[in-house]
């Protein structure tokens, strides 16, 4: 029988040794994606004994969360706070025992636990560990503006919407403001009362960000994409000349202007912007064709998250949608590109790369990476992350650019976006109104991006959106977007 | 060095191992260091003291390793139950020092001649049977967790599974020693009880839910049919009914099947119908909870543990992360506290007492004693096996408990038995001739 009791001898030894092997799996190999995931208590649980790093707005310098500390057994636990509740609750997030984190508190986990692999940080973890001192995190400037942020939320409302501002020169973001907001404080003990938030739309969804993750019809906003197309292609300058009979039929099927009673006969690119005019976007898409559009969009951005340093699941890509996904045409014939010039046809877009878009034009086409971290500190004072202007890429052309600027700047100066005039700023700007085929229901835009004068690059771009609207953009969104610049222009008045 | 000499030395190296994990444990929890962790080791060391005389009187010449080894693994189960609920953790070490009490007197009962037991291999026979069904039967039986395990009599409750599986061991010992060449020939006649116990494993799944034990049963008996007639084909033909069953019982038992889904997908991306609350949930939230939890705790652990005492197991508001911790899923928590280091250490243990096992049969001289030592090694490691690997993913998970390691008395008393009789065994090996 000893042979046999060898071979199973083998095999007893074999079953113990695959148990060592998948030990050491999870707890090396496997262990930091299981660490990542959002659904592991464990860790979340585990990180409440850090005394977690700060999170500060830049102007002016407050907190928008901090650590309420608490003796829970022989443990010390530090809860986390947000003393301006709904004020920036999209961007900075909730960290809570219960529910996984989001915003910037999940993104930016391991620098607010220290542990982020830094060889110093992760050094004076140790150290506080092996001193049984709470482990402390780092701290974490934003760049935002929380007067601003305030003004956005305020004008808003009880409507939803969204709106982001951002300086299109360096890529900082100053307000990033979602409607309905909640009260991050809520969210461990009374996510109930968060549930039951309403407001003027059917979805309220108050935890969605709608600045970079909601996706709305773009409307005439998008026919700054598609006059940079069209200018890119050199097939057309500012001042060539259209007839608008005040319809343009596609597929033999008319799709009118917004309001047809007026046709405008013959005119300008330059003043079809100004004025929004749908027949001539949707002549020059079915000129240009879907691709070339969808392609010049690319370069502002779409087809990609926007980069940001919230979660990427809370930013979603721009483009055209069909069933819920993200869909490039692989033939031209695919879409119909009369009516995606004037930014309907399936066309999605966040209002985060709206402002992107608007940036880029304000500032002589360079694409910069939107930030809303200004600058990540450990407890000692020392730097551990400096954020600084990435340029994405040349999105346009100077010249193009500097062309559809001027377009922008008509617009606001007398075509569809006066409401948007700022007193001793040169304002460029682009209404929107996107059809959802509801009456009375439209999402609006503005868009726009404000300089000192004509000459100089712009200083800010803003996108603002509103759902479930009946009037234009125009009308409700530009005076929003001229209340949130008016207040960031006013702080870079006198440098 | 005698093989009891070893011992002892074996065993005041694992007091001072239990004394420095349960002083770890205190350190952790009251940030003071007292002079308990002392008189505990001390105590440790004193029960253990008292299964080394029995033993230095009754198998003198017995392996001096599987003592130690043992203490060692009552170690850590003693420290990881202490550090979870203290309370508990006292009624474990009662639990141990009964076992320590039924080992002495095993092994005083029986210090002549264990072979008598031989004759009495049908009456193991029929208890293991009884044993298994047992928690089944109305009246008795109490479901935890959906799984029929725990049988109840007044305000006493046991695991009858536990102890089945020694006497189903001591049966097949009996009866292969007695019936293994006709066995081998393949004689229908003595293949019949043989059959009888697949039907018993698969009645047993059907009634208790319980597919850990019938595969711990299971695996004992197609290897100790291996070892006494040498037939591959039987264990062949055997795993392929056990999975033909398995399977048939897969697509019948809803809860087999659920075992199964949740081994294979722990984690899915789109919510999946939730049998718990009826709504649609991640799985991950419902059927496999317990599970991933289970995974996160091994991982949280990594490479050097969070330290004794230093783990997290609960919630800021004290409510449990991992059903089960202390039965099913001790191994995790072991793996989150001492990590990597100490996961492999508790693993090692069970490897070299297995190794030791073996080795015992080996040097038996007679097929009952061969076959007892086989048998009785290689059920605890496929018990560790299946336990570990659930926890692990490696095979679906199911509630055995971890010999020596886990809460609970009949597992803890069951173990020390198992450890008498290889003690035993190697007595009579070893003896002076």
């Amino acid at each position: 029988m000893n042979p046999r009791i060898v071979r199973l001898t083998y095999v007893a030894i074999a079953l113990v040794g695959v148990l060592v092997v998948m030990t050491t799996y999870w707890q090396t190999w496997a262990a930091p994606g299981l660490a990542a995931r959002q659904d592991n208590a464990i860790k979340r649980v585990a990180e409440f004994a850090v005394d977690r790093g700060l999170i500060f707005s830049f102007e002016p310098r407050k907190r928008l969360a901090r650590n309420l500390q608490r003796e829970v057994g022989s443990k010390t636990l530090y809860f986390r706070r947000y003393p301006f509740g709904p004020l920036a609750a999209h961007v900075v997030g909730y960290s809570t025992v219960g529910r996984s984190r989001t915003g910037l508190e999940r993104s930016l986990n391991d620098y607010l636990t220290a542990s982020n692999a830094n060889l110093s940080t992760a050094l004076e973890k140790a150290l506080d560990e092996l001193r049984g001192k709470p482990v402390e995190g780092n701290n974490v400037l934003t760049t935002l503006d929380l007067d601003a942020q305030g003004v956005a939320l305020e004008q808003l409302g009880t409507r939803c919407g969204a709106v982001v501002a951002f300086d299109p020169r360096t890529g900082k973001v100053k307000a990033m403001a979602s409607s309905p907001s909640f009260d991050p404080n809520r969210v461990e003990d009374d996510f109930d009362s968060i549930s039951a938030i309403t407001a003027d739309c059917a979805n309220p969804s108050p935890l969605l960000n709608r600045a970079s993750a909601g996706l709305f019809v773009p409307g005439s906003t998008f026919k700054v994409v598609t006059a940079s197309a069209a200018l890119e292609s050199r097939k057309y300058t500012p001042s060539s000349t259209f007839f608008d009979p005040g319809y343009c039929s596609v597929y033999g099927k008319r799709v009118n202007n917004f309001d047809t009673s007026s046709p405008f006969g013959t005119i300008t690119l330059e003043n079809a912007l100004a004025y929004s005019v749908n027949s001539v976007f949707c002549n020059i898409g079915k000129a240009l064709r879907a691709r070339a559009i969808l392609d010049t969009a690319k370069r502002f951005g779409f087809y990609e998250r926007p980069p940001l340093e919230t979660p990427a699941d809370e930013r979603a890509p721009s483009g055209l949608y069909r069933n819920g996904r993200l869909y490039y045409p692989a033939q031209d014939s695919d879409v119909d590109a009369g009516r995606m010039a004037f930014g309907q046809e399936r066309l999605l877009v966040t209002p985060l790369q709206m402002a992107m878009v608007a940036g880029a034009i304000g500032v002589g086409g360079r694409l910069l990476e939107p930030q809303v971290v200004e600058r990540i500190v450990a407890p000692g004072g020392k730097v551990v992350l400096r954020q600084r202007p990435t340029l994405i890429r040349r999105a346009v052309s100077q010249e193009t650019a500097e062309s559809v600027a001027r377009m922008m700047r008509l617009a606001v100066e007398r075509g569809t976006g006066t409401a948007a005039q700022i007193p001793g700023w040169s304002i460029g700007g682009k209404t929107g109104t996107g059809e959802t085929g509801v009456p009375g229901a439209n999402t609006t835009w503005f868009i726009a991006f404000a300089s000192r004068d004509e000459e100089t690059p712009a200083e800010l771009a803003i996108a603002v959106v509103l759902e479930n609207q009946e009037g234009t953009g125009g009308v409700t969104a530009a005076p929003i977007a001229k209340a949130v610049m008016e207040v960031i222009l006013r702080g870079t008045e006198n440098p | 060095m005698t093989a009891r000499n070893r011992e002892l030395a074996g065993l005041v190296l694992a007091a001072v191992l239990a004394g420095v994990a349960l002083a770890s444990v205190t350190i952790a929890r009251d940030a003071e260091a007292s002079t308990n962790a002392v008189v505990w080791g001390a105590l440790f060391l004193g029960l253990y003291l008292v299964a080394h005389l029995v033993a230095r009187r009754t198998v003198p010449d017995a392996d001096g390793a599987l003592l130690p080894l043992t203490a060692v693994l009552t170690a850590f189960g003693l420290a990881v139950n202490y550090r979870l609920d203290a309370d508990d953790g006292g009624r474990q070490a009662l639990w141990v020092a009964i076992g320590v009490g039924v080992l002495a007197s095993t092994l005083i009962w029986l210090r002549h001649d264990y072979r008598v037991l031989e004759q009495y291999r049908y009456l193991f026979g029929v208890a293991a049977v009884v044993l298994l069904l047992l928690p089944s039967a109305p009246g008795l039986g109490e479901r935890v967790n959906g799984v029929k395990l725990w049988v109840h009599v007044g305000p006493l409750q046991f695991q009858p599974g536990e102890l089945a599986k020694i006497c189903l061991i001591l049966f097949l010992a009996g009866y292969l020693r007695e019936k293994r060449e006709s066995v081998a020939r393949g004689r229908l006649k003595d293949l019949g009880p043989l059959l009888a116990i697949w039907g018993a494993a698969m009645l047993v799944i059907v009634q208790t839910n319980d597919l850990g034990s019938a595969l711990l049963n299971f695996g004992i008996f197609l290897a100790m049919l291996y070892v006494a007639t040498g037939r591959t084909l039987y264990v062949g033909v055997g795993l392929a009914l056990f999975v033909a069953g398995a399977a048939a019982l897969y697509n019948a038992l809803d809860r087999v099947e659920n075992r199964v889904t949740i081994w294979l997908h722990p984690w899915t991306d789109e919510r999946v119908p939730c049998a718990i609350n009826g709504q649609l949930e991640f799985r991950q939230d419902c059927a496999s909870y317990q599970l991933v939890k289970s995974l996160y705790s091994i991982a949280h652990g990594g490479f050097g543990g969070t330290g004794l005492g230093e783990g997290t197991f609960e919630s800021t508001d004290g409510t449990p992360l991992i059903p089960f911790l202390r039965t099913d899923f001790i191994f995790s928590a072991i793996a989150q506290e001492l990590g990597l280091i100490g996961a492999a250490a508790l693993l090692l243990c069970f490897l070299l007492f297995v190794v030791r096992g073996m080795r015992i049969a080996l040097r038996a001289e007679d097929g009952f004693s061969k076959l007892l030592a086989a048998g009785l090694t290689f059920g605890f490691a496929l018990q560790t096996f299946i336990i570990v690997g659930g926890v692990l993913r490696v095979v679906p998970l199911t509630g055995i408990t971890l010999p020596f390691v886990s809460y609970g008395g009949t597992s803890v008393v069951a173990n020390f038995l198992l450890l008498a009789g290889l003690l035993l065994v190697s007595q009579r090996a070893n003896r002076p001739r």
